[in-house]
């Protein structure tokens, strides 16, 4: 797994690319929960993440939730279609915002 | 799924050549080839004595069989080390009949063991991973319940729940609707569809259910007296001419026919004339 941080528009987008499983979700928990200490707005691009498992999923769940406790916001964008499916099994397309692509993200900021 | 290949081009993840397989003396699978496919739900069904739950155990890479070649996810298993079998493991996932959860933990507790047992994630993590697993099974609220709090079809859904807390390439389930009402199986049936269709992991059940089976599987293999007898989709095995799998769908498995020498055998308890040798 790779990432980048990027400031856009007022806006924090962690970008995540290739397998977030097992063995690289804890650095992704990381950098999200790094992200989302900034007290700004988090977009978490998963356009290039090529699998995402159960413990990717539940380091997205536990950076959403800081980012609420925090006052600020975090969405998904350009979420896979094989990662939908995983959120949607347990329900969870309906807790956290997604959005298309990131240009949609950011006008939605 | 939408634009996936159809089932029978995808790639093959258990391929078992001319199983062989002995408890003492006695010869249980006698030569059994089969694949399972990434992605279906494979059925394996039979009489009672027929070998499907010893089957299935092979298939889980629980057992070593006396001879033949069996390949889980592309690993020939008669090669590999402890490290690599344990690797191995991993990314399968097993649901056995009882539930098998321990009664000293509760139902959260028994979810997160695969993970303490092979990960270093953050507590916070497993116990996130649990409560999704929970809601998947449908038991969300119910982690900090004890096992002895639950309902059959609750510890069936908990075990599933243990059972892919990993995200499991293949999973298996050992009759898992045994002893649950109509509705309940109904659900667990289900529940088995979804994980294939948003997981996308290989599920290999066993069951002697008849109505669940038809509804969940990809294919079915038929096991009887330690041979395979038909291995198909639900509508060729319903439209198969042999009396044999017509009498197993009609439950009038157990027939008439009687091996005198094997019957003799099994009342004296005496050790077979043949393959005695092991």
């Amino acid at each position: 797994m790779n990432h980048e941080l990027l400031d856009r528009d007022g806006a924090l987008v962690v970008v995540l690319s290739g397998d977030v499983d097992l063995d690289s979700s804890p650095e992704a928990r990381r950098v999200l929960l790094d992200a989302v200490a900034r007290g700004r707005r988090v977009l978490v691009d998963l356009a290039g993440v090529t699998y995402i498992d159960s413990s990717g999923v539940a380091s997205l769940v536990e950076s959403l939730q800081g980012a609420r406790k925090a006052g600020t916001d975090l969405a998904l964008v350009s979420v896979s279609e094989a990662a939908l499916r995983v959120l949607q099994l347990a329900r969870l397309d309906r807790v956290f915002t997604i959005h298309a692509t990131l240009d949609e993200g950011l006008a939605a900021g | 799924m939408t634009g996936a290949a159809p089932k029978k081009d995808r790639p093959v993840v258990i391929e078992v050549h001319d199983l062989v397989t002995h408890y003492g003396a006695r010869m249980i699978l006698k030569g059994v080839s089969m694949e399972v496919r990434d992605g279906e739900i494979m059925v394996i069904m039979g009489g009672s004595g027929s070998g499907k739950s010893t089957l299935l155990r092979h298939l889980m890479v629980l057992e070593r069989a006396t001879s033949g070649t069996m390949k889980v996810l592309g690993q020939d298993i008669t090669q590999l080390g402890l490290r690599d079998m344990i690797d191995l493991r991993k990314k399968l996932g097993v649901a056995f009949q009882g539930g098998a959860l321990f009664s000293s933990m509760t139902v959260g507790e028994n979810i997160m063991l695969p993970l303490y047992e092979h990960t270093d994630l953050d507590p916070q993590t497993m116990r996130i991973m649990a409560r999704m697993k929970l809601e998947v099974v449908n038991l969300a609220g119910f982690e900090d319940l004890m096992p002895s709090e639950l309902s059959g079809g609750m510890i069936k859904r908990a075990a599933v729940a243990r059972a892919i807390i990993m995200d499991p390439r293949i999973l298996f389930m050992d009759e898992p609707s045994a002893g649950l009402d109509p509705a309940v199986s109904s659900a667990l049936d289900d529940l088995i569809l979804r994980l294939r269709d948003a997981m996308g992991m290989s599920i290999c059940v066993v069951t002697h259910e008849l109505e669940s089976a038809f509804k969940i599987a990809d294919r079915i293999t038929i096991l009887d007296r330690g041979d395979i007898l038909f291995i198909g989709t639900p509508d060729e095995v319903r439209a198969h001419p042999s009396e044999r799998i017509q009498n197993l769908l009609n439950r009038r498995a157990e027939d008439d026919t009687i091996d005198p020498e094997e019957y003799l055998r099994r009342l004296t308890g005496d050790e077979p004339l043949r393959n005695a040798a092991l």
